[in-house]
């Protein structure tokens, strides 16, 4: 994450050695040449960095399906979607969905990690297990909660209840973003894994000597130990949550009564009818949303592991 | 009490959250249209596993869309690993502002979301739009972060005197980063791969507006036509056929890599 870039310079390996100082060019250029890394750069630059500085641009202009040539128009795409009253609820639906999916896939992973800490061959097993849904496609995971959770749908039937799961234009979201939830587990449960892995022994023999419960060990070895664990999971679950699209277009679709229209679906939506600039508006929304969220976020969970 | 209170805890959550949804895909999979309109948890009374994944691969298009998801991902992944590995190799052994501020700017990628909407404008301009080189070149970008970060890491914890030890056995950089850097590189390169593998492979929404519906469908853009013929349709049987034959070569892939992944995870992302 853009939290290792912070700590790069020193992190970076010191100078080795030094003695032999040969040739003219510095021996880094040598040992390590650039050519390594520019195509890795050109290709980023070209087909990641160029689009996102492209989008500071088509939002302000009239780019659709129906104009031949595109033509500056200021703040109109912008207006219109204030205006129709799409940015506010879109806004506010996929911030509620990304800190609701963050809390419900990191809440899943620590209780399946701490569950499963201990290696043996039952637990390795059942780790795979809890991995399964993170290995199918966010759409398929999508048509199967439809299926349990559809008022006609195999949950209702099995509890002999007439639930509209997805139907509830207030708690619906909420359903959807447990199912986020659900399919990323496993990935924060093999993160919060390796962060438990990394804790010495000794140190949680030391606490069992001083007489520590489990509870006591948790809250003040394992729990501080896990920050930079806790650092990698919510960023990225918030931030891959903000981008969400598959899981919901799948379940609701955006209903009902656009209750569950997050971004992207938004532009999913606005793209096929062809307003491309309107769309890029949103895009660019999200862009400016994720930079606010993200850096304040990645700087707060550094400081605080090293506080812990 | 805890010694066998935590096994059965686990075996009850596995079997709710992961048992129940996997239940229903199977066994909807098996069913006759008749039985699978109302999804429920029942066996099929009767069994046709085979006319429904025949169906699939006839009605849905699933074999050509098995080979276009191929065509797009694993070119992708190659170009994922090759060029991240040796971005990585950079970025870990060098240190200065420049190498910094390059490396800063490959991975602010796992951050910053990709402009979805003028990428198409970008590729349109190229001729790429709705070609395969056009998406393999999206994918590529959007994914490089995740390799470089996790790679770069993970280089960062092997000792440069192997390095130096070909060195001075008169190895170039090339001969060091195919012969010792690369091969080290192993276990990253299960995560990176099973990353990249699990987005690209699953992608609708980048495919979506790159590929579009047309002859470079992949399997996630099949499946999604598949169920939106659902409303007049009801083809619940149809659809987890799908389901299945999407998930298994993500599934075999994870099996193969899973002992290297752990290992990957543990010295990429959490130090």
């Amino acid at each position: 994450m853009a939290d290792t870039a912070i700590r790069t310079r020193r992190a970076a390996p010191p100078p080795a050695g030094g003695q032999k100082r040969a040739g003219r060019l510095p021996r880094a250029a040598v040992h390590h040449p650039w050519w390594f890394a520019l195509p890795a750069v050109a290709v980023f630059v070209a087909f990641f960095l160029v689009p996102n500085l492209l989008n500071f641009y088509y939002p302000f202009t009239n780019w659709s399906s129906y104009h031949p040539d595109i033509a500056f128009t200021g703040l109109d795409n912008f207006r219109t979607i204030a205006d129709d009253g799409s940015l506010l609820r879109s806004l506010r639906t996929t911030l509620l969905y990304a800190a609701l999916a963050a809390l419900f896939q990191n809440g899943f992973g620590l209780g399946l990690a701490l569950l499963l800490e201990e290696d043996s061959r039952f637990n390795r097993f059942f780790r795979a297990v809890f991995f399964l849904p993170v290995l199918i496609s966010a759409l398929a995971v999508g048509y199967v909660f439809q299926a349990l959770l559809d008022q006609d749908g195999a949950l209702n039937s099995a509890l002999g209840t007439d639930i509209p799961w997805l139907g509830s234009t207030t708690w619906t979201v909420v359903v959807v973003s447990v199912i986020h939830g659900w399919k990323w587990m496993g990935l924060a449960m093999l993160i919060y894994l390796a962060g438990l892995k990394g804790i010495p022994g000794d140190m949680l023999e030391a606490a069992k000597v001083d007489g520590a419960g489990p509870w006591r060990t948790f809250r003040s070895v394992r729990w501080p130990m896990l920050a930079p664990a806790l650092t990698f999971n919510v960023t990225t679950a918030l931030i891959g949550s903000m981008n969400t699209f598959d899981i919901v277009q799948a379940t609701t679709g955006g209903g009902p009564a656009a209750s569950t229209e997050v971004f992207n679906i938004y532009m999913f939506r606005i793209f096929g009818q062809g307003l491309y600039a309107q769309a890029s508006a949103m895009s660019l929304v999200l862009f400016l949303i994720v930079v606010a969220i993200a850096i304040p976020l990645v700087v707060g969970l550094r400081r605080r592991e090293q506080m812990l | 009490m805890w010694r066998y209170g935590r096994p059965a805890l686990v075996l009850l959550l596995a079997g709710l959250a992961v048992g129940v949804p996997l239940w229903l895909v199977l066994v909807t999979s098996a069913k006759p249209q008749g039985e699978a309109v109302r999804p429920n948890l029942d066996p099929p009374r009767h069994w046709q596993p085979a006319e429904n994944y025949a169906d699939a691969v006839s009605q849905g298009e699933m074999f050509r869309g098995f080979v276009n998801s191929l065509l797009v991902v694993v070119p992708s992944v190659a170009l994922v690993l090759i060029l991240g590995a040796g971005a990585a190799w950079v970025f870990a052994r060098r240190s200065s502002r420049l190498v910094s501020a390059a490396y800063a700017l490959t991975i602010s990628g796992l951050l910053l979301p990709p402009a979805v909407i003028t990428i198409v404008m970008e590729l349109r301009q190229l001729g790429l739009a709705g070609t395969r080189p056009g998406m393999i070149a999206v994918y590529t970008g959007m994914y490089l972060s995740t390799s470089v970060f996790f790679m770069t890491g993970f280089i960062r914890a092997i000792p440069t005197e192997l390095e130096e030890a070909a060195r001075l056995d008169g190895a170039g950089p090339l001969r060091i980063f195919l012969r010792i850097i690369l091969p080290l590189l192993r276990p990253v390169i299960a995560t990176a791969t099973i990353m990249v593998m699990l987005y690209a492979w699953s992608d609708i929404f980048y495919a979506f507006f790159v590929l579009g519906g047309g002859d470079g469908a992949t399997l996630p853009i099949n499946l999604y036509q598949v169920a939106s013929a659902q409303l007049y349709l009801n083809n619940w049987h149809l659809i987890f056929a799908y389901v299945v034959v999407m998930s298994l070569p993500m599934v075999a892939v994870f099996l193969v890599a899973q002992r290297k992944i752990v290992s990957g995870i543990t010295s990429g992302a959490v130090k």
